[in-house]
């Protein structure tokens, strides 16, 4: 890892090095996930190394209830909350421009006052650019107004989470990366390996010092859930461009038999995940970030919901009503994707890679 | 919970630690109400085995996390040589076999296993390791067991127990403030040893006791051992015997637990308060040897002792929680320890006089003796000349003692008149019936599990 060996300071990373220190000397949790066989492979800790400990840490807190360390201990080892916050201001920090990261991670009112403006803005396109004929949700905005809006939206997040990747890969001393790299870090995305408690036994979220393996469903079903809706969109662009297959299409067509399951998968599992955080001890994240987190959470569910009611509500008085909401509702959910927890997908893969580059 | 002393409890369990847990689960599967009463706050439940990491574990062959096999007898060889003979062969044997169906039990109440921990590879065959160590065993017991409908009072500390005419009827408890009676059919004590207890660890040894660092629960005071003992309960073991380590001299009176423990003896060289060795450091690989060094710093002035190394070995243990003291010499490193610097140079020097040339070996018992000195170190003697030194301050970690309550293979009490006729021990309370001196890593959780649930099925037949 990184040689800058910096030991002073304060703030979060100077508390997450504290506590691995302790974890180093102790190493009980070594098997509940890859955080720790990363630490103990060090001997003392950049803040480059915590950052890096940090983005690879799934808050699943198994390490927090098994901790003979944990308050009111004088250890004070709470090590899911001292990386969540590292983790949270990282992302803060990389994010561009520099400054529009704090706002949306910490306040859930940010997050909703973005998504009445982008309604608000949906609104506003309906009625300035009504079109005068049109199919389905084309009778209400034309294809061409909706591709001047979405098509910059989809494309615009790439750039400051490139520019932010970039940033993280050369601060935590990423190498070049190879297919082996992305294949282990797929293969852990796509199991949640780092929620599974190291054994399938699941994680200490929602029950306390009992596993479960709700969050670890909730999380991979709202992973698929917003895989196979952006899969669905794309598929329908193809079909619009490559075919000249213009919407609506029908249910056995390639972006409602990825939508429909997609949407479904994506509002179950964005919404249990909002409830199973209402379940679980805020003092073992990021408190200050509970809102934003939050707020993202039901911004995804609203997301994949609104898409299921607007094909509910095909041919009804209620589809120009739906789609504006729908449509915002998806506008903000990109347009915040840099600048919310939505990055900490970017941000966790990197970290699963740098791993797998690092691992004996 | 309603209050317990309106019930008469089938098995009341003193201490709700690993050993007390065994047996409540136990007895509670046989169908019996069972209480446990502890006096440490829901937050440090689970006494001394929140702070361990493994069992030892007999096994034929490769078992759980366990690597290839260890027998009965090799098993057994291995106790008899740390405790210098001074077991009771057949509870040990019979504690030895028992073990190897521990395991799967253990897994089947919720315990988990992870392989071996990075740096303790040499344990991989014959210790169990707990994946999150300790209290993750702990908390998955209390989960088993309230599942199963036990009952559990924290910061309840029982202070007498009733015994007459051979039998136990009831015991008084402290519980917020008020003392209360609570009565029982049959009673299981599993409240730990008394190293918490200073004043009893100094009658003992002397003021020495004073200097003595808890590694872990401050709540094992000895208070149900005291009161068994003056009402006659067969004792075993000697009050100046225990599991004791040098650890960091900096870590704090109580409840420091694993990481002050210091690996980095059999690279140093180790001092007393005036600069002078005193023992021979290589003696053995270090699991082999770090149990008999908290007695050794026990008998050095003021009870502490220095283990000095040079920059070669600062990576060859395991870090410890404090950092070093650090200086670019010897005369600088014994300023910032408080140590005499002619002297410490003087014991430096004479060492290194000594030392021979060599192939260095960390691992194993490499043979790099020195020659013509007193006390020789007779592996890993290496040169202490590459700057910056590095010092830590050691003292004696008390883990546990062993005086304690004398059980025969049913785990059951007695005293001078005969058995006890419904009181059981197990854990910490009664290791002394197995260990005279000396220590097995992982034998603790090993005799608290087995008599833990020997003593559960004994007090839930007794009621049956
Ligand atoms: C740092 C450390 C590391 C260790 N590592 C290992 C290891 O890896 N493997 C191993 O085998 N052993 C290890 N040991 C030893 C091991 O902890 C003990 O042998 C074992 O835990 C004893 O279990 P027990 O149930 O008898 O006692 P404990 O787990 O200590 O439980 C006793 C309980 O009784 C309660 N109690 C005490 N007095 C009263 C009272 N008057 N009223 C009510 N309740 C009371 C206490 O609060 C406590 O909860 C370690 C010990 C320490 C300190
Ligand atoms: S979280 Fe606690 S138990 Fe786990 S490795 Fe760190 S100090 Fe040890
Ligand atoms: S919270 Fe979970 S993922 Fe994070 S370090 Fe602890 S055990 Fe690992």
């Amino acid at each position: 890892m990184s040689l800058d060996i910096s030991q002073d300071g304060q703030g979060a990373i100077a508390e997450a090095r504290r506590q691995a220190e302790i974890c180093n000397a102790c190493r009980y949790c070594e098997g509940y996930c890859d955080v720790f066989p990363a630490m103990f492979r060090e001997r003392a800790f950049s803040d480059a190394d915590i950052t890096q400990l940090a983005n690879l840490c799934h808050n699943c807190r198994g390490c927090y209830y098994a901790c003979q360390y944990t308050e009111p201990h004088a250890f004070a080892l709470n090590i899911p909350a001292a990386l969540s916050e590292v983790r949270a201001e990282s992302w803060e920090r990389y994010a561009w421009p520099a400054g529009l990261g704090g706002q949306f991670h910490r306040s859930g009112v940010a997050v909703a006052a973005a998504l009445v403006a982008g309604i608000a803005l949906m609104l506003l396109a309906m009625w300035s650019w009504a079109p005068a004929s049109g199919d389905g949700f084309y009778a209400y905005l034309s294809h061409t107004v909706m591709v001047a809006i979405f098509a910059p939206a989809f494309l615009f997040p790439a750039l400051p989470l490139y520019l932010g990747l970039r940033r993280y890969w050369a601060e935590v001393g990423g190498g070049p990366v190879g297919w082996a790299h992305l294949k282990e870090a797929a293969a852990r995305t796509a199991n949640m390996k780092n929620l599974s408690g190291g054994q399938g036994q699941g994680c200490n979220f929602e029950q306390e010092d009992r596993y479960s393996n709700a969050r670890r469903h909730a999380h991979q079903a709202t992973l698929w859930g917003f895989l196979l809706c952006f899969a669905s969109t794309s598929s329908g662009t193809v079909l619009h461009y490559g075919f000249g297959l213009e919407a609506p299409y029908g249910f056995f067509s390639l972006p409602k038999l990825l939508g429909v399951p997609g949407g479904v998968l994506l509002t179950i599992g964005a919404f249990s995940l909002a409830w199973l955080k209402t379940k679980a001890d805020p003092a073992l994240g990021s408190a200050s970030r509970w809102g934003g987190e939050m707020a993202f959470v039901l911004l995804l569910g609203a997301t994949g919901l609104g898409g299921l009611v607007l094909y509910a509500a095909t041919g009804s008085a209620l589809v120009p009503s739906v789609l504006a909401l729908h449509l915002g509702t998806v506008l903000t959910l990109f347009l915040l994707t840099p600048y919310s927890k939505m990055a900490h997908g970017a941000y966790r893969f990197a970290a699963l890679v740098r791993d797998a580059q690092a691992r004996p | 919970m309603s209050d317990p002393s309106g019930t008469t409890w089938d098995v009341i369990v003193a201490g709700g630690g690993n050993a007390g847990l065994c047996a409540a689960i136990e007895a509670a599967e046989r169908g019996a109400s069972v209480l446990i009463l502890d006096v440490a706050p829901k937050a440090y439940r689970g006494g001394n085995s929140r702070h361990t990491r493994n069992f030892r574990c007999m096994h034929q062959g490769p078992l759980s996390v366990l690597t290839d096999s260890y027998d009965e007898d090799e098993y057994f060889d291995d106790l008899l040589r740390v405790t210098k003979g001074k077991t009771d062969e057949d509870l040990a044997r019979m504690t030895i076999r028992m073990s190897e169906e521990c395991l799967p039990w253990m897994e089947a109440h919720g315990v988990r296993f992870q392989p071996s921990l990075s740096g303790t590879l040499s344990l991989s065959r014959t210790n169990a390791f707990f994946l999150g160590g300790g209290k993750a065993l702990v908390n998955a017991y209390y989960n088993t067991a309230e599942d199963l409908g036990v009952s559990v009072i924290y910061e309840a500390n029982v202070t007498h127990i009733d015994i007459a005419e051979g039998r136990f009827s009831g015991l008084d408890v402290e519980i917020g403030g008020q003392t209360k009676r609570i009565k029982g059919k049959t009673l299981v004590l599993a409240s730990g040893g008394f190293q918490a207890n200073i004043d009893w660890l100094a009658e003992a040894w002397g003021p020495a006791a004073r200097n003595f660092l808890i590694r872990g629960t401050p709540y094992n005071r000895g208070r149900v051992l005291r009161d068994m003992l003056d009402q006659g309960a067969d004792s075993v073991g000697d009050p100046t015997q225990c599991h004791a380590v040098a650890i960091d001299g900096r870590a704090a009176t109580f409840d420091a637990g694993i990481v002050t423990r210091l690996d980095c003896v059999p690279f140093s060289v180790v001092v007393n308060k005036n600069g002078e060795r005193f023992y021979d450091e290589g003696e053995d690989v270090w699991p082999k040897r770090y149990a008999i060094w908290g007695r050794l710093v026990a008998g050095q002035p003021e009870q502490v002792g220095f283990a000095v190394i040079d920059s070669q070995a600062i990576n060859d243990f395991m870090p410890s929680v404090f950092p070093p003291e650090t200086a670019d010499t010897i005369e600088g490193l014994a300023q910032k320890l408080g140590l005499p610097g002619n002297a410490l140079k003087e014991t430096i020097d004479a060492y290194n006089a000594a030392c021979r040339p060599g192939t260095f070996e960390p691992n194993d018992l490499d043979g790099l003796s020195t020659e013509g000195l007193d006390p020789p170190k007779t592996n890993w003697a290496r040169p202490i000349t590459e700057p910056p030194y590095y010092g830590y301050m050691l003292k004696t970690g008390v883990t546990f003692t062993y005086l304690g309550l004398k059980v025969d293979r049913t785990s059951r009490v007695s005293t001078a008149a005969g058995k006890l006729e419904n009181v059981w021990a197990a854990g910490e309370i009664m290791a002394g019936s197995i260990l005279g001196e000396g220590y097995l890593a992982g034998f603790g959780m090993t005799i608290g599990t087995v008599f833990g649930r020997i003593a559960g099925q004994e007090a839930a037949a007794h009621v049956a």
